[in-house]
């Protein structure tokens, strides 16, 4: 038996009503060039807002004719929904696009493989690098998470599966906790640890401080996270006999599993760019310190930081590549993750 | 003129073909039930009657579906006006949480725009046809999700009334149920079929034989899309079933 019948899609767009909308976008194309040629309109801000508001008017038009106004009015929403997602992502890729146009000029291989012992930042940008910077950067960002993904995560099993007496105190704390100034995370690490049994700077002390700074997200997201986890599961877990920690570790944690790992990334993306605290906890340095526990440290935003003030051409060129560095490896980072989390889950 | 005439269905997920060949009447006025084994196809087909299979970004369509003449799928003719003409009940009752009872049966006409004179009529009609009234009347401000299960399913009902549709499509609306509220729901089938067309899918035989006028059995064999096997009066499916099949399901000797 063969089937003679070909699937469609009959809800899809027509060819006609595609070429109904191209035109229409065509038309508000049109219609802002005019206007800015014969009114006192111009400039390119001038040419988006007009352009927005002819598409906006031209397409929820074109349904109005179409299917009447509440069409309509789903086209205007869908316009506007359009249009503030390009809002969102114009700072966004300008950003990206600054640091990667500024960042490339010392981007060369001596960088990546280079400290700062030799060569000083007054030097030419095909001498010294930031590998020193990179690898404390790591090493923080690791250690911090270390820290504050554990806590994090069991704080918030403490919210979401124990329910104690204290849950709603710990929730108002973490909550007030993520308005903490990052300095003052810097400046009680300090005086609670610099000053004190740490006995100097130390990579430690800038995990603890960014630790401190990670914990809120960490733990309000996986609180979140958690909470999305059907009840029925953890019935389902209990009455099969597990006991309660069997039931979370069992069943619980890997359900929320790709959501814990989000918590993790934007506590990542909460600290990987944090300069103030480290200064105060790891101060910087230049050369690779393989303790973590004894002596400064470097980390990418120190070194953005360090080249800035020195004013030099050579300077910013080496911090605009330091910032362009750091954003890549958060972004390594991010995709390591999610790549992580999206496995086994199919 | 209000029948529903299903012309050729057939339905895919991707490239693989579920549904082959499905041809229907639901004549004004009667209830059709849709029965066969799980993963038959059923669920598929009256989804594709109100266009809720084009939902699954990977579906794909052949057919028609005639309301009153007028293919549904046809160009030009608007997705959600079909939807307000066909309603659809579904098998684990859904009130909104955020509503109260009354602001349940009111919400097809909000989110419509059709504008009701006078609401509280609507109201007490549609849960009167639901067979919920009496239960509810001195408690209509109070949030839904204070009824039962078998309350919810039949506000679920009611709240599809509200809209006045021709046809109403059940996807197994008693599975959730226990026996006393699939009674009331099967009654509220028998007040309401005058003036709805009713399809239902149900894996209850017994439903099925007490409910429907027609019945249609839909099986996919292993490997093969869903088709239907045989439709015709309900009595006779159970009674005297043309082909064996039919008969064996029927008769509860497998699926």
């Amino acid at each position: 038996m063969s089937v003679s019948v070909l699937p469609t899609q009959p809800w899809r767009a027509t060819p006609r009503i595609m070429a109904t909308e191209a035109a229409g976008v065509l038309a508000a194309l049109l219609l802002t060039l005019l206007t800015l040629r014969f009114t006192g309109f111009s400039g390119r801000l001038a040419a988006a807002v007009l352009f927005v508001a002819f598409a906006t008017a031209i397409s929820s038009g074109i349904e109005w004719r179409r299917r009447g106004f509440e069409a309509a009015q789903d086209a205007f929403v869908r316009a506007m929904l359009l249009t503030a997602s390009a809002l969102v992502m114009l700072p966004l890729l300008s950003i990206l696009w600054t640091v990667v146009q500024n960042g490339r000029a010392a981007l060369r291989p001596n960088f990546f493989t280079q400290d700062l012992t030799s060569a000083s930042g007054t030097g030419p940008i095909d001498q010294g690098g930031a590998i020193h910077a990179i690898v404390g950067s790591i090493e923080l960002v690791a250690l911090a998470t270390l820290i504050a993904m554990p806590l994090g995560v069991l704080s918030a099993l403490y919210l979401t599966e124990i329910r104690g007496r204290l849950s709603g105190t710990i929730r108002f704390l973490t909550q007030a906790m993520s308005g903490v100034p990052s300095v003052v995370a810097g400046l009680f690490v300090y005086s609670a640890w610099v000053l004190g049994p740490g006995k100097g700077f130390s990579g430690f002390a800038g995990a603890l401080a960014l630790a401190i700074l990670m914990l809120p997200t960490v733990a309000r997201t996986a609180e979140e996270v958690l909470k999305l986890v059907p009840e029925h599961l953890r019935e389902a877990g209990l009455a099969l006999g597990g006991t309660q920690w069997r039931t979370v570790a069992g069943i619980v944690l890997p359900t929320a599993r790709s959501g814990l790992i989000t918590a993790g990334i934007l506590g990542v993306a909460r600290i990987a760019g944090e300069t103030a605290p480290l200064i105060l906890t790891v101060f910087g340095a230049v050369a690779i310190n393989t303790s973590m526990f004894n002596g400064p440290v470097s980390a990418l935003p120190l070194y953005v930081f360090g080249e800035l003030k020195l004013g030099l051409d050579t300077a910013f060129a080496r911090a605009w590549t330091g910032a362009l560095v750091l954003m890549f490896l958060v972004l390594v980072l991010f995709a390591f993750a999610r790549w992580l989390g999206g496995r086994n889950t199919r | 003129m209000n029948d529903l005439v299903a012309k050729g269905i057939h339905a895919w997920f991707g490239k693989r073909l579920v549904l082959e060949d499905v041809n229907l009447e639901f004549a004004h006025g009667t209830v059709t039930a849709l029965i066969g084994p799980s993963g038959c196809g059923k669920s598929t087909f009256i989804r594709t009657l109100n266009r809720m299979h084009e939902f699954v970004p990977e579906a794909r369509f052949a057919g028609q579906v005639l309301l009153g003449g007028n293919d549904v799928y046809a160009q030009g003719e608007d997705v959600t006006k079909v939807r307000l003409r066909i309603g659809m009940v579904f098998q684990k009752p859904n009130p909104f949480p955020s509503m109260t009872i009354r602001e349940n049966v009111l919400a097809g006409p909000k989110l419509a725009r059709i504008k009701v004179d006078d609401k509280t009529t609507l109201v007490e009609k549609s849960l009167h046809q639901a067979g919920l009234w009496n239960e509810v009347k001195d408690r209509l401000n109070e949030p839904a999700l204070a009824l039962s299960g078998g309350q919810q399913q039949r506000l679920c009902i009611a709240r599809s009334l509200a809209v006045d549709p021709k046809v109403l499509l059940m996807d197994e609306p008693c599975s959730a149920l226990d026996p006393a509220s699939t009674l009331r729901v099967e009654e509220t089938i028998d007040d309401i079929k005058h003036d709805v067309t009713v399809v239902i899918v149900t894996h209850n035989m017994q439903q099925a034989g007490r409910v429907s006028d027609y019945t249609a059995f839909f099986l996919a064999e292993l490997g093969e899309p869903g088709r239907m096997v045989e439709y015709g009066e309900t009595k006779q499916i159970f009674s005297n079933p043309r082909d064996n099949r039919t008969e064996r399901y029927v008769t509860g000797q497998f699926g």
